[in-house]
């Protein structure tokens, strides 16, 4: 998986490509818990990410959960793959899932 | 047909049993919805025997895929000879919980069951055996 990230002021933009499984999950966690920090606006890009796991969404869900606490978070672009896996688990719910 | 791989059961050999069903069907032209959807089941699983199964000495875990035709369907039955486990006995996770009140378990098991269209366990001769069958036609 790669992470691309792009960070202007209090708003941090993060392109995934690849797969979020459980061996690259914790390369997310990682990348986040470094900085989240004064983030208001956390913006995703899931146009080139394949394949999500519950391992996958548990780093998805801590990110949503820090967001809710210090400001929005909002995913962007998700394929009908992954789409399926937040609607299996009503994590569309929620997300804020936007074209 | 029978097709078989026996690896440790580690984290590190997920991608080598999740290339080796994906080849399997890739080869029976398996609609890409149920791949992934397979390919998902197969990591949930595997991933719960790596994590659970042996401790401290790792062990080894047996990913079997078995061909079936008219209607085309796969079954992946999942050995090891770690401590008994029945995966299926563990509670569904509520996902109507908003982000604040969800735990992080227990999604994974709960994907299969969706998914797939049997799922069964056994402890058979000091094996854990899950057993997943899914049509691919």
């Amino acid at each position: 998986m790669e992470i691309l990230k792009n960070q202007q002021g209090s708003r941090l933009a993060v392109v995934l490509k690849g797969r979020l499984d459980t061996n690259t999950a914790p390369h997310l966690e990682k990348e986040l818990r470094s900085c989240l920090d004064g983030v208001e606006e956390l913006d995703f890009d899931f146009e080139a990410l394949d394949y999500v796991s519950s391992a996958g969404l548990r780093v998805i869900l801590g990110a949503q959960k820090q967001m809710n606490r210090q400001g929005e978070m909002v995913i962007r672009h998700v394929n009908d793959d992954v789409m399926e896996v937040f609607e299996m688990t009503g994590f569309v719910d929620i997300l804020t899932i936007e074209d | 047909m029978n097709h078989e791989i026996t690896v440790p059961a580690t984290l590190e050999k997920l991608e080598e049993v999740n290339n080796y069903i994906g080849g399997i069907l890739d080869g029976l032209d398996c609609p890409p919805k149920a791949r992934m959807q397979i390919e998902i089941a197969v990591e949930e699983i595997f991933v719960n025997i790596a994590s659970y199964a042996y401790n401290p000495v790792v062990g080894n875990a047996t990913v079997r895929l078995i061909v079936h035709e008219n209607p085309l369907s796969v079954d992946i039955q999942f050995l090891d000879e770690g401590v008994p486990y029945n995966p299926l006995l563990r509670e569904d996770p509520d996902i109507t919980l908003g982000a604040d009140e969800r735990g992080i378990g227990g999604l994974g098991i709960f994907m299969t069951k969706k998914t797939m269209d049997r799922i069964s366990y056994s402890y058979d001769e000091g094996k854990n055996v899950l057993t997943i069958s899914k049509k691919i036609e």
